[in-house]
C-alpha cells in the first residue's frame, strides 16, 4: 500500500497540462520507471489475491485427503481362533449351515441355543451367520491401524513394525468403508459398526421435513409474491423476519424444537394420542418439524426468486382468458417456477442432512440398533454419528468416521449434482 | 377482482342483470386459498414469535431460580454447574476467541478471493473458481469438526510442540471455522463488489489508474458497506457455530480465576482447551437432560444470549446492506 501511496503522490506531482514535447527526457525516464514500478506492483498484488484462492482450494484438497487418509489403509489384526483353521477355504465362500456348524463346534451350547431363541438359525442369513462366527469364534482383535499414505508409502516399515510387535498378527489392506459397513446396524466395537440405523433414521427425517417444509415454504413464497401487497406493514414485517431467521445460529433452532415439538408437544410427537405407548418425545417426528423450522426461511427465499422470475405477462395471458388468481397460479405461474422450487427444494435438503447441532438437542440417539419403523421411532442419523465417533479417543472410530463422512458427502455431491442438472435442463429466460 | 368491476360497467343494463348473478358470486374458495397462503408466510412470524417466547420464559426460570441471579450470570466469572457457579463470561470469551481466530483467516483470504474473482478474474476461470468456494460452503461442520480433530490439532502440536498444544484447544477451532466462514464472507463482498457501477471504473482507468489502484482506490471503498455486512454476517455466523468448536475446542469452560499473566497467554496463544456458549450447549444436551433440572434451564439462558448477540449482528449487517442498495439501485 505504501509503496502505491509514494507512486500516485508523484503522479500526480506532474503538472498534467505541461506538453509531452516540453519534458527533458530525463523526466520521461522516471515517469516511465514509476509507470513500470506501479504496474509491477499491481501484477504482484494480482498474484495475491489469486493465491487467496488457491489458500481455500488446498484447504478443500487437505479435507479431502486427510479423510480419504483415514478410510482406508493397513490393520494388525490378531486372532483368537485363526480362520484358516475352521475351514479349508475362506470363510465367505461357505454355505450358511457349513458356518452354523462351525458356530456350533466352536462355541459353548448353551450360547448357542440362546442365539437360536433370538431368531432360529433355520431363517438367518448367510451375512449374519457370517458376522456370528466372526464375532463369537474368529474374535478378532485389531492391534493398530494406519493412514492411507502412510500404507502406501511406508508400507515395508509397517511390516517390519507388525512382525516386531505383534507377532501372529495378520496384516491386511483394509477400506474402512464396505458393503458391510453400510449395511449393518450400530455397534460397540468399531470393526463390526455400521451406518445403517443411522442413514435410514436422517433419510427418514429429511422426508418428513420436506413434507413439511416444503408446502409451507411454498405457499409463504405464494402469498408473499403473489398476494401481499408490498406496502403493507405486516408484509413487510413478514419479509424481513424471513430474512433474520436465515441467519439464527442452527443450536436456536435444536433449543426451541427441545422445548416445543419434544417437551411442550410431547403427546404428539411421541405419538401417544395415537396410541404409541413406548416413546417419548425425542422422535423422528420432533426432529423433522425442528428442522423444518430450521430449512423454512431457504425454501421460501428460493421459491420467492423462481417465482419472480416468471413473466409478468403470463398472468395476464391467463387473466384475459378470465381465469382466477388461483387458477392462475396453479396452472401457470407454478409450473413455470417448479424447477426453480425444485432447486431450492434439494439445496434445502442438503442443508438439512448435514446439520448436526439441533439434532444433538432435540435429543436423537446416539446408539441405535433398529431401523426407524415410524415418524415416533427414536432414532438416530449420520451427522450425529459422525460427531459421535470423531468425539471418541481411539483411532478406529476416527476411522469409521471418516467412512461414514464418505458416505455423507456421497449423498450430498449427489444431491447437488441434481439440483445443477435441473438448474440446467430447465434453464429458461423469459 | 378489480377485472371483474370493470368488466361490468362498460356493460349494458340486460347483460349486466343476466350476468350479475355469476358474476358478483363471491368466490369462497379464492378467500380461503389467500388466507392458507397467509397463515404460510406467518409461520416464519410465529417461529420467531416461538424463539422469543421460549428462550424468555425458560430463562425467566432460570434467573429466578435461587441459585443463581441475572447480575451473577452476567458478572462472575466461573462457570461450574456443579457448584452453583453461572457465570457466562468464560463460556462467551472462548466464543468471542474463536470468533476472533476464525475472521482472522476468513477476511483477508475471503476478501481477497473476492476481489480476484469480481476484478481480476475472466468469466472462465471464475467458472473454473467458484464452485471450489460452493463446496466448501456445502460441506457439513460436523466434516469441518472432524478435520480440525483429525489434521489441525496434531498439525499445530507438530508446529508447536505437544506440551504447549492441548489436545483440544481454540486455535485449531478457529483456524477451521475460519475457513469455513471463507466462502460466506467472499461471495457477499463480491456480490458487493459486482453491484459497484462500471462508470466507476472506467472512469478510474481513464485518470491511468492501474487494475490495483482502481480495485482497492475505487472499487472496494464503494462497496464498503457491502464488504462491512459480509464480515458481520461472519462473525455472526463463526458465533452461532456448534458443532467445529464442540468437536475440537475442548469440554470446559475456560479457567479465569488465574492469575493475570496466565490470562494473558491465554489471550495471546490460544492452545488451551475452553468450552464456548455453542459448544457447551450440545455438550450437556447430549445426554438424557432431564427437565427443570438447572442445567437444563441454562440452556435457555445461553440460547437467549446467543441469540441476541446473532441478531444484534444480523441487523447491524441488514442495516449495512440496505445502505449500499440505497446508493446504486
Amino acid at each position: 500500500m505504501s509503496d502505491v501511496d509514494k507512486l500516485d503522490a508523484s503522479t500526480r506531482a506532474v503538472p498534467p497540462s505541461q506538453p509531452r514535447a516540453g519534458r527533458s527526457s530525463a523526466d520521461m525516464d522516471l515517469l516511465r520507471m514509476k509507470v513500470r514500478n506501479r504496474q509491477m506492483a499491481a501484477s504482484i498484488v494480482r498474484v495475491v489475491f489469486f493465491s487467496s484462492i488457491l489458500v481455500a482450494l488446498a484447504a478443500l484438497l487437505v479435507l479431502v485427503l486427510t479423510i480419504a487418509n483415514r478410510a482406508f489403509g493397513y490393520v494388525a489384526t490378531t486372532y483368537k481362533v485363526d480362520p484358516d483353521t475352521l475351514a479349508p477355504m475362506p470363510l465367505e465362500e461357505l454355505e450358511v449351515n457349513q458356518l452354523t456348524a462351525i458356530l456350533g463346534n466352536n462355541i459353548n451350547t448353551n450360547v448357542f441355543r440362546r442365539l437360536d431363541r433370538e431368531k432360529p438359525f433355520a431363517e438367518r442369513d448367510k451375512a449374519d451367520v457370517l458376522a456370528l462366527v466372526y464375532e463369537r469364534v474368529v474374535q478378532p482383535k485389531i492391534n493398530e491401524t494406519w493412514g492411507l499414505f502412510d500404507s502406501l508409502f511406508y508400507a515395508d516399515r509397517i511390516r517390519a513394525t507388525v512382525a516386531e510387535k505383534y507377532p501372529g498378527a495378520e496384516l491386511i489392506f483394509r477400506s474402512w468403508i464396505s458393503s458391510s459397513f453400510i449395511s449393518s446396524p450400530m455397534s460397540s466395537q468399531p470393526e463390526y459398526a455400521g451406518i445403517r440405523t443411522a442413514l435410514l433414521g436422517s433419510l427418514a427425517m429429511i422426508a418428513l421435513t420436506m413434507l413439511i417444509a416444503v408446502p409451507l415454504g411454498v405457499g409463504a413464497a405464494i402469498y408473499l409474491e403473489e398476494y401481499a401487497n408490498a406496502k403493507n406493514r405486516i408484509n413487510q414485517i413478514i419479509q424481513t423476519n424471513i430474512y433474520n431467521l436465515a441467519g439464527v445460529p442452527s443450536i436456536i433452532y435444536g433449543i426451541l424444537g427441545l422445548a416445543v415439538f419434544v417437551r411442550g408437544l410431547e403427546s404428539v410427537t411421541s405419538g401417544a394420542v395415537f396410541g404409541v405407548t413406548d416413546s417419548n418425545g425425542r422422535t423422528i417426528l420432533s426432529a423433522s418439524l425442528t428442522m423444518a423450522l430450521l430449512v423454512l426461511p431457504l425454501v421460501i427465499i428460493n421459491a420467492q426468486e423462481a417465482i419472480k422470475a416468471v413473466p409478468y405477462s403470463f398472468r395476464e395471458a391467463s387473466y384475459g382468458l378470465g381465469a382466477t388468481k388461483w387458477q392462475t397460479i396453479l396452472n401457470h405461474v407454478l409450473p413455470t417456477a417448479l424447477p426453480g422450487i425444485l432447486t431450492g427444494t434439494i439445496l434445502a435438503m442438503s442443508r438439512a442432512i448435514g446439520e448436526t447441532a439441533p439434532l444433538i438437542v432435540v435429543g436423537a440417539s446416539t446408539f441405535i440398533v433398529n431401523d426407524p419403523s415410524s415418524p415416533f421411532s427414536k432414532f438416530t442419523a449420520m451427522p450425529i454419528l459422525i460427531y459421535n465417533w470423531t468425539a471418541r479417543p481411539q483411532e478406529t472410530f476416527r476411522h469409521i468416521a471418516a467412512a461414514a463422512i464418505i458416505v455423507l458427502m456421497v449423498v450430498l455431491i449427489l444431491l447437488n449434482m441434481t439440483a445443477i442438472l435441473l438448474r440446467n435442463r430447465f434453464r429458461q429466460v423469459y | 377482482m378489480s377485472q371483474e368491476t370493470l368488466t361490468m360497467s362498460t356493460m349494458t343494463g340486460a347483460a349486466r342483470a343476466g350476468q350479475s348473478a355469476m358474476l358478483k358470486r363471491p368466490r369462497w374458495g379464492e378467500g380461503i386459498i389467500q388466507s392458507i397462503l397467509f397463515v404460510c408466510g406467518a409461520v416464519s412470524i410465529f417461529t420467531t414469535l416461538a424463539i422469543v417466547f421460549v428462550l424468555g420464559e425458560e430463562s425467566l426460570l432460570f434467573f429466578g431460580s435461587e441459585e443463581v441471579s441475572l447480575i451473577e450470570f452476567v458478572t462472575a466469572t466461573r462457570w461450574q454447574p456443579k457448584i452453583g457457579d453461572f457465570g457466562i463470561l468464560p463460556l462467551m470469551l472462548s466464543t468471542l476467541l474463536t470468533s476472533f481466530i476464525a475472521m482472522l483467516v476468513a477476511i483477508p483470504i475471503g476478501l481477497s478471493a473476492a476481489i480476484f474473482l469480481s476484478e481480476y478474474a475472466t468469466p472462465r476461470t471464475r467458472g473454473v473458481l467458484k464452485p471450489i468456494l460452493e463446496i466448501l460452503a456445502g460441506v457439513p461442520t460436523v466434516v469441518y469438526g472432524y478435520f480440525a480433530v483429525t489434521f489441525m490439532t496434531p498439525l499445530l502440536r507438530q508446529i508447536f510442540g505437544p506440551e504447549v498444544v492441548s489436545v483440544y484447544n481454540m486455535a485449531a477451532a478457529g483456524l477451521v471455522m475460519g475457513v469455513m466462514v471463507v466462502p460466506l464472507v467472499a461471495s457477499m463482498s463480491e456480490d458487493a463488489l459486482a453491484a459497484v457501477p462500471r462508470s466507476l471504473r472506467e472512469a478510474s482507468y481513464g485518470l491511468g489508474a492501474t487494475k490495483l489502484e482502481t480495485s482497492l482506490r475505487v472499487v472496494v471503498p464503494s462497496a464498503v458497506s457491502g464488504i462491512m455486512a459480509a464480515v458481520i454476517v461472519g462473525i455472526s455466523r463463526a458465533v452461532g457455530e456448534t458443532m467445529i468448536v464442540a468437536l475440537a475446542a475442548g469440554a470446559g469452560p475456560l479457567d479465569l480465576t488465574s492469575t493475570p499473566f496466565q490470562q494473558l497467554q491465554i489471550w495471546l496463544i490460544p492452545f488451551q482447551s475452553g468450552e464456548t456458549m455453542t459448544g457447551h450447549v450440545a455438550r450437556i444436551s447430549g445426554g438424557d437432560l432431564s427437565y427443570n433440572s438447572i442445567d437444563y434451564n441454562s440452556i435457555f439462558a445461553i440460547g437467549i444470549t446467543l441469540f441476541i448477540m446473532t441478531m444484534a449482528l444480523n441487523l447491524i449487517s441488514r442495516y449495512f446492506v440496505n445502505r449500499f442498495r440505497e446508493v446504486y439501485q
